[in-house]
């Protein structure tokens, strides 16, 4: 068995989710190549190849996978297709957007999310926003995946693979790139973050998140919102946690002014220690904390961070 | 230009769902269901494009037994034209529902395709995106913003590093996030007027396709409990339980 890693990144940064997508990959077991399809990445290829259990990094460098648009990316990788068992992608919103589409180009279906591996046919993935989780097995000859980077540990980058240039260029010619407004953050993403801090409706508008901020430059946490604080307009969406935002699950999430419902608590549940600051002690998120401190947050921010 | 939006009937978002005690699946009996949120923004952003005068016809679709009128009535309250169910009680697999919308796409040849980016209950995030690969359509998904522009449609879309706009040459696919608009209530004169509006009944059978599953459904588990911890009196009491108990902290 053969497995094709998408190497998730951004042309000049390979993201660390790739690390834990790999290692769903080695559970699942077989010879593994990684492809990095962008433009202008030759770093992205170095530290690919240095991913461990990583044989072969692929490297489809072209102004046509710039952007990694869905209809170019999704060509070049359906026609890579013939050579392996499994086709991996990290579940964020590049391998959310095209891997689908791979999946009815090969006329297969896609198994979504996965958060563990049975074997290499079976696969484990909440449903229901977290609230069930199926064990589902694929009937197809070809697996396509995605993988919640969550439920995998990453591999260790010592390794060293053979780089291959791929030539072939794959260009639908349907969609064309107009422009990013991109989230300028000193901070580590979300999704990468060992300690997340968010707030929610409790933290009564998005001035006052800059109460979080000097807590996570102590910590060096991100920091995140529930989707109460996003819908009230505290703060742009791609800070959401969420089953309609981002999964997080680091070693320490802080929720400030969150109640916990069940949608946020399915972007979090799994961090591995969780702390809540809330005024009402019936809020729901002290079901799911470690340690509750009951208290006005705009007290309890501020003393938070001058002890720290 | 005529608009096609597929909509799935789901459980509804404010229902807490419970496993079945033999592990089969989760338990629908009784239980209250409604229309996807993702595909209600997708109905209503398909209604305000003919209330801007790009849209002429919106033609909802939905794949289910007879249940699933309810929720082409909801569509078709809220603004669509005309409604067609795909009559089938077997549960697809995504690439399935993608291969009988697109035999729909092939009929009514729309310019744009809506459809909610993921369904709340399966959450596989997949149809659209199939879909527009079997009709070999640019794709826009997880859109924040769509405008209709001459022979294409920019569309904004929701990515982990903020937001996206891209061009698709029409026709084309859209998926919907839950920023792009805040679905209206149907009044009582349009839910009468639903009622009278062309429903058309098919037979998935009908479309020749083969539709065996591909995947099996092997258990379903609740989710592992957390259990809640403790309540601390202070912030000196955190800290000191982060550092020395927990030691997440230094």
């Amino acid at each position: 068995m053969s497995i094709l890693v998408f190497a998730e990144h951004d042309n000049s940064e390979l993201k660390a989710d790739t690390l834990k997508t790999v290692a769903a990959a080695q559970a699942i077991g077989g010879d593994i190549h990684l492809l990095v399809a962008g433009h202008n990445c030759q770093a992205v290829v170095d530290a690919a190849s240095k991913i461990n259990g990583v044989s072969k990094v692929l490297v489809a460098d072209n102004a046509a996978y710039e952007h990694q648009l869905a209809e170019n990316v999704s060509l070049l990788v359906t026609e890579l297709a013939a050579d392996y068992s499994h086709i991996l992608a990290t579940a964020l919103t590049t391998g959310k957007n095209f891997m689908p589409r791979v999946a009815a180009l090969l006329d297969v279906a896609q198994i979504s999310d996965i958060i563990a591996v049975e074997s290499n046919d079976t696969f484990v993935r909440p449903i229901y926003a977290g609230n069930a989780i199926a064990t589902v097995q694929s009937l197809d000859s070809k697996k396509v995946i995605t993988v919640r980077s969550t439920g995998f540990d990453a591999v260790a980058t010592d390794g060293n693979a053979d780089v291959v240039a791929l030539d072939k260029v794959t260009d639908a010619g349907t969609s064309q790139h107009v422009n990013d407004e991109l989230s300028v953050s000193e901070r580590p993403d979300l999704g990468a973050a060992g300690v997340v801090i968010s707030g929610g409706r409790g933290m009564q508008n998005g001035e006052n998140f800059k109460l979080l901020e000097g807590i996570a430059d102590k910590l060096g946490a991100a920091i995140g919102a529930s989707r109460a604080a996003v819908d009230a307009g505290f703060v742009p969406n791609d800070m959401q946690v969420g089953q309609t935002g981002k999964i997080v699950a680091p070693d320490l999430y802080i929720a400030v002014g969150i109640s916990g419902a069940i949608q946020h608590l399915a972007g979090m549940k799994d961090s591995k220690v969780i702390v809540a600051i809330n005024k009402d002690p019936e809020a729901p998120i002290f079901q799911v904390a470690d340690y509750g401190l009951v208290a006005d947050l705009f007290d309890a921010l501020p003393e938070l961070e001058s002890k720290l | 230009m005529k608009v096609l939006v597929p909509i799935k009937r789901v459980i509804d978002y404010n229902v807490k769902v419970r496993v079945k005690a033999d592990n089969s699946n989760v338990d629908l009996a009784n239980v209250k269901m409604a229309i996807n949120p993702f595909c209600e923004i997708a109905v209503e952003e398909a209604v305000r494009l003919k209330e801007a005068g790009v849209a002429t016809e919106i033609i909802a679709v939905s794949i289910g037994d007879k249940s699933c009128q309810e929720q082409l009535r909801t569509a078709l309250a809220l603004g669509a034209d005309r409604a067609i169910q795909i009559d089938t009680d077997q549960n697809l697999d995504s690439i399935n529902v993608a291969k009988l919308l697109q035999k729909i796409v092939e009929e009514e040849q729309p310019q744009l395709v809506i459809l909610g980016k993921q369904a709340i209950d399966s959450d596989n995030n997949q149809t659209g995106q199939m879909l527009a690969a079997l009709t070999g359509m640019p794709q826009g998904t997880f859109a924040s913003a769509v405008k209709v522009e001459g022979d294409k449609v920019h569309v904004t879309r929701e990515v982990d590093s903020g937001l996206q706009t891209i061009a698709l040459t029409l026709p084309a696919i859209v998926t919907t996030d839950l920023r792009l608009n805040e679905p209206r209530y149907a009044s009582l004169p349009n839910i009468m007027k639903a009622k009278r509006k062309p429903l058309v009944v098919k037979p998935a059978a009908d479309f020749g396709l083969d539709l065996t599953a591909r995947t099996t459904l092997i258990k379903v588990t609740p989710p592992a409990e957390r259990k809640a911890g403790i309540i601390v009196e202070s912030i000196d009491e955190l800290v000191e339980k982060l550092k020395n108990e927990a030691k997440v902290i230094s």
